[in-house]
């Protein structure tokens, strides 16, 4: 359990059997008065956020969260499967779930999972992953000049702007924060 | 900045005739207030406020002192506060609160002007003209005008202090400072009852650019009423689980002698984060106790 006093920014914990993560912290304590802790919280699952004003006496449940690291297997119907890289255990994922990561997701990828329970929240990625391009257009003779950029799909389908001198074929990294191509990789 | 300030402080003073004094830090008996919890040491305890020493000092005839100690208050962290800070109490006798508050806007006039910044500064966005008068506002007016609950209401509900914070104080960063005054008397804590209205306390409360500055009473010199205050607390504090302090005999003893008049704490680091312009205590402190 936590008490009022050990709340701050980032602090997780659960309230009514949600996750809840501490977006903003304050402490205030007005003349001759109580100590208060003005928090606004953001719901993990939903993402709802809302403000609260808790009491020194108040005591919070720590939210019940895990993270575990997990290797991508294969995609089986519109489902992806992970492995636990300690128990060997397997789960599956929808597409909701794993949102934008499918992006990223090659065989074998190991990634940080962060589970509610059973509920994952949230999957953390390798800042970069390197991807094949597997449709691109020719590099046409003096485009380089203007220094445009053109699209080429991945090996996951995700389609990324690169420079036009990357070819079919070729390996490119992208950075996951940001979803842009950050260079070419020579193997 | 911070050291300009306090030797202008000392000087208003000193040219008023008032003495300064120094009590101890360490005392065996805080006073039982219900939200201020003091730092055990060795058996005794390190002092929340200077004011029980210096009410016997009053009682014992000097009639006009300040002092501008060291003051601390377990688990007190966050913007505006830090368990080691610094506090500017002064005590005057033959004088109420109305008084107390000529003297308030005096002192923070002549600061600035000591500080050759006139007679207005500007605190986060806002500028605040320190001219007298300052905007004298009743706690029950304030409740009126800006609360979702009567003050009646909110007493009964218990969350006086919530509707403080949520709704009141951001409204007190007005263009000049503001006294709020006249608190209900369960909240008069040291401060003697008014004569036209024993509903309320003769107490006030300074906010400058929203920031609460300084807790001012007239003094209660009734030692069986600050008796029977103190059970109360006491009683809350127990009821809590609180650290109990014993009670401050001396101190309830040397109120039969007390003259009557006014005190004040005022906050010296909110003082120096109002006339930097920090919005926080942490740019006014050498060290913090983060950086220990």
């Amino acid at each position: 359990m936590y008490s009022a006093s050990d709340l701050k920014k980032n602090l997780k914990i659960q309230i009514d059997g949600d996750p809840y993560v501490i977006t903003e912290f304050q402490f205030v304590k007005p003349g001759k008065g109580q100590a208060l802790y003005r928090c606004k919280l953001k719901n993990m699952v939903t993402g709802s956020q809302f403000e609260r004003t808790f009491r020194s006496v108040d005591s919070f449940e720590p939210a019940d969260l895990q993270e575990k690291r997990m290797q991508y297997l294969y995609p089986e119907g519109n489902k992806y499967c992970f492995m636990d890289l300690e128990t060997y255990e397997q789960v599956y994922l929808t597409e909701d779930q794993i949102g934008d990561t499918k992006n990223y997701m090659i065989d074998n990828l190991e990634v940080d999972i962060l589970f509610f329970g059973e509920k994952p929240l949230d999957i953390t990625l390798p800042n970069f992953i390197d991807l094949t391009v597997t449709m691109a257009e020719p590099w046409a003779k003096g485009d380089s000049a203007t220094g445009d950029n053109k699209p080429v799909t991945v090996e996951t389908g995700y389609k990324v702007l690169v420079p036009p001198f990357v070819n079919e074929g070729e390996k490119i990294r992208i950075d996951t924060r940001t979803g842009a191509y950050v260079t070419r990789v020579k193997e | 900045m911070r050291a300009g300030i306090i030797q202008v402080i000392r000087d208003f003073f000193i040219e008023r005739d008032y003495l300064e004094v120094e009590t101890p830090l360490r005392i065996p008996a805080p006073a039982p207030e219900s939200h201020i919890d003091a730092i055990p040491s060795d058996g005794w305890f390190l002092h929340t406020s200077p004011e029980l020493c210096m009410k016997r000092l009053l009682a014992a005839g000097y009639s006009k002192i300040f002092q501008i100690s060291k003051c601390f208050r377990d688990r007190e962290r966050g913007s505006l506060h830090l368990p080691e800070f610094t506090l500017l109490e002064w005590y005057r006798a033959g004088i109420d609160y109305r008084e107390m508050m000529n003297e308030c806007e005096e002192l923070i006039v002549f600061i600035a002007r000591s500080l050759d910044r006139g007679d207005t500064i500007s605190y986060q966005g806002t500028t605040i003209d320190l001219k007298k008068p300052w905007i004298r506002l009743s706690v029950k007016d304030a409740f009126d005008r800006y609360a979702p609950l009567s003050l009646e209401k909110t007493l009964e509900n218990k969350c006086f202090d919530e509707i403080m914070v949520d709704h009141i104080e951001f409204h007190l960063a007005q263009d000049k400072p503001v006294f709020l005054y006249d608190y209900p008397i369960s909240l008069a804590s040291l401060s003697r009852p008014k004569k036209s209205d024993p509903s309320v306390a003769e107490r006030f409360e300074i906010y400058m650019g929203g920031l609460e500055l300084a807790n001012a009473f007239s003094e209660l010199t009734d030692g069986e009423e600050q008796r029977a205050r103190f059970s109360k607390e006491r009683e809350y504090r127990r009821q809590q689980g609180k650290e109990m302090y014993p009670s401050p005999e001396h101190f309830l003893d040397a109120l039969h002698t007390m003259p009557d008049s006014a005190g004040i704490a005022l906050g010296v680091d909110r003082l120096v984060m109002i006339f930097t312009d920090k919005d926080t205590i942490d740019d006014v402190v050498s060290f913090t106790p983060e950086e220990l």
